[in-house]
């Protein structure tokens, strides 16, 4: 029963605050609204004891993406702007979407029947986690491990490159007039 | 009350004991979060003010100077005094701020340290959290913290308050990794993430011996950063006054300032509480492996007192710190944690694997 108390609050806390996520016109409150929707989803997390899951959602999500979300939007808009209301077009056409969306998942919802699983439960802790992300057995995630962390390592590479003062030609290529810049 | 200095578990245990006598489990576990909630909250008020007591305190001492004298013995009721003063003061709210965010960014800050707070031990069964992510978790909540201060900076609408903020987030994202980096150092001699582990690991002796040279790197660069994570001096130039009046928190007043400075004396604390907890035994008494008589000398020490004397000292030293050296410029700052700390904390992590690996310790 309290289990039940705390899902509910913490359900309502993400419902409300995705709500008002997209309908705020100020763009700072609306990151700070997904901080609120984000904390709650880790909260979620540990109702269901995967502790470590959501530890790295407080540090993935909300101190780093909206950390950086908030960086940008600090160095780009001033206090004073607000984003434009929708035109009446705009707002009909979305709000159709919307609920056609809604009552499509309802209707699968309501007629998928969900069975429960009889494997007995993985211990969620860290452990456990740690050896299944580096085995190359049975259950191992050595490789997807590994080319996730090739790709993450070109996205680094090229946003480094991205974000370089002097161009890359003018690197490859140094002028023997100014060596140094 | 089964009351006992050396272990608290038999006094948690017969407050629960005689609390679910009398009511049904729902009201128990109600009753247990306020007398924990309220712990907590006198616990961080008064050591708070203790700290910024100590601060000036120490900072007289390095100047020659006496410090607070005035208000009570050796001015020990000075900061009261202070935080009295500030409970009184208005508080002002800029007229073209973002009035929701200026009110809510203290209370990020405040409630990010209190969750960090949370999983530390004061002693042998007296800590509130004890889960297989600990060490984890205390750098995943304070990842939190630097939020508040963006928020604070931008929702003044001040330039300095923009300024100061800018740089404390540059500052604190980048020496995060140093502080996570030093710990992941740590866990990997430890085997656990645990903090009742990680102590428990530290029975024959502390893991800055342990571990030696490693050990000593780690608990180098993690007080560095730490120091700088902190935005304390020298690395305080979030808030520099002589460039930017308060930094990010120039506009606030009253409690809300009282908020982020008592977040700012708290952070601190958790600091020297992780430092001590992963590189100086946290509650555990020195222990020399097989010297049974020196150990027993040690076990009459209370595990309560060798905390809070562990603690004390790292924050003595950081106060040394922020005393003595001057303040450094924003990219010498960036400098030092991306070319210097960074480098020598991966290699740090080789170094100790390969001491892991070989069972090169102690």
């Amino acid at each position: 029963m309290d289990s039940n108390i705390l899902f509910f609050l913490l359900a309502g806390t993400i419902l409300l605050f995705s709500v008002l996520t997209v309908t705020t016109r100020r763009i700072l409150r609306a990151a700070v609204y997904l901080l609120f929707v984000l904390v709650s989803t880790a909260g979620l997390y540990f109702m269901l004891n995967y502790n470590f899951l959501a530890a790295v959602q407080l540090t993935v999500y909300a101190g780093g993406i909206v950390v950086l979300m908030i960086f940008s939007i600090l160095l780009t808009s001033h206090i004073s702007e607000k984003a434009k209301l929708a035109g009446m077009k705009q707002s009909l056409l979305s709000a159709l979407t919307v609920v056609a969306g809604a009552i499509l998942t309802i209707i699968l919802l309501m007629n998928h029947q969900f069975t429960a699983s009889s494997e007995p439960a993985v211990s969620p802790d860290v452990q456990n986690i740690g050896r299944h992300l580096v085995s190359y057995g049975e259950n191992g995630y050595a490789l997807p491990f590994e080319v996730i962390s090739i790709l993450l390592l070109a996205a680094m590479i090229g946003s480094i490159i991205v974000a370089r003062k002097e161009s890359l030609a003018a690197n490859v290529k140094p002028t023997d007039e100014n060596p140094e810049k | 009350m089964a009351f006992n200095i050396y272990d608290f578990t038999p006094l948690t245990k017969s407050i629960h004991d005689s609390l679910s006598a009398s009511l049904n489990p729902t009201a128990t576990l109600a009753v247990e979060w306020l007398i924990v909630g309220v712990a907590y909250l006198l616990f961080v008020a008064l050591f708070g003010l203790f700290l910024v007591y100590a601060e000036r305190k120490v900072c007289a001492a390095f100047q020659q100077r006496l410090g607070p004298m005035r208000v009570g013995p050796w001015g020990l009721l000075q900061t009261i005094a202070d935080f009295i003063k500030l409970l009184m003061k208005e508080l002002i709210t800029p007229k073209r701020a973002d009035k929701f965010l200026y009110n809510l960014a203290p209370f990020i800050v405040i409630i990010a340290t209190f969750m960090a707070i949370s999983v530390i031990p004061f002693a042998p069964g007296l800590a509130s959290f004890d889960f297989d992510i600990g060490v984890f978790f205390v750098t995943a909540v304070s990842s939190v913290s630097v939020i508040g201060v963006l928020l604070a900076g931008w929702s003044s609408n001040n330039k300095y308050s923009l300024i100061g903020a800018m740089r404390s987030g540059a500052q604190i994202v980048s020496y995060e990794l140093s502080v996570g980096l030093a710990l992941i150092t740590m866990i990997i001699f430890a085997g656990t993430m645990q903090i009742s582990g990680i102590i428990e690991g530290q029975r024959d002796l502390w893991f800055i011996f342990r571990g030696h040279v490693p050990a000593v790197i780690a608990f180098l660069v993690f007080v560095i950063a730490g120091t700088a994570e902190t935005n304390r001096g020298p690395f305080d130039l979030a808030e520099a006054e002589s460039e930017l009046t308060a930094g990010f928190h120039t506009e606030y007043s009253g409690i809300k300032f009282a908020f982020f400075f008592l977040a700012e004396y708290i952070n601190l604390f958790i600091v020297a509480a992780m430092a001590t907890i992963v590189f100086l035994g946290g509650w555990m008494p020195l222990h020399f492996g097989q010297f049974e008589a020196f150990n027993g000398v040690m076990d009459l020490i209370p595990g309560l007192i060798w905390f809070f004397l562990k603690v004390f000292a790292v924050i003595f030293l950081m106060m040394w710190f922020k005393w003595t050296f001057p303040r450094l410029r924003v990219d010498h700052i960036l400098n030092l944690e991306w070319k210097y700390l960074l480098p020598i904390n991966l290699m740090n992590i080789i170094l100790m694997t390969l001491v892991v690996l070989l069972g090169l310790h102690f």
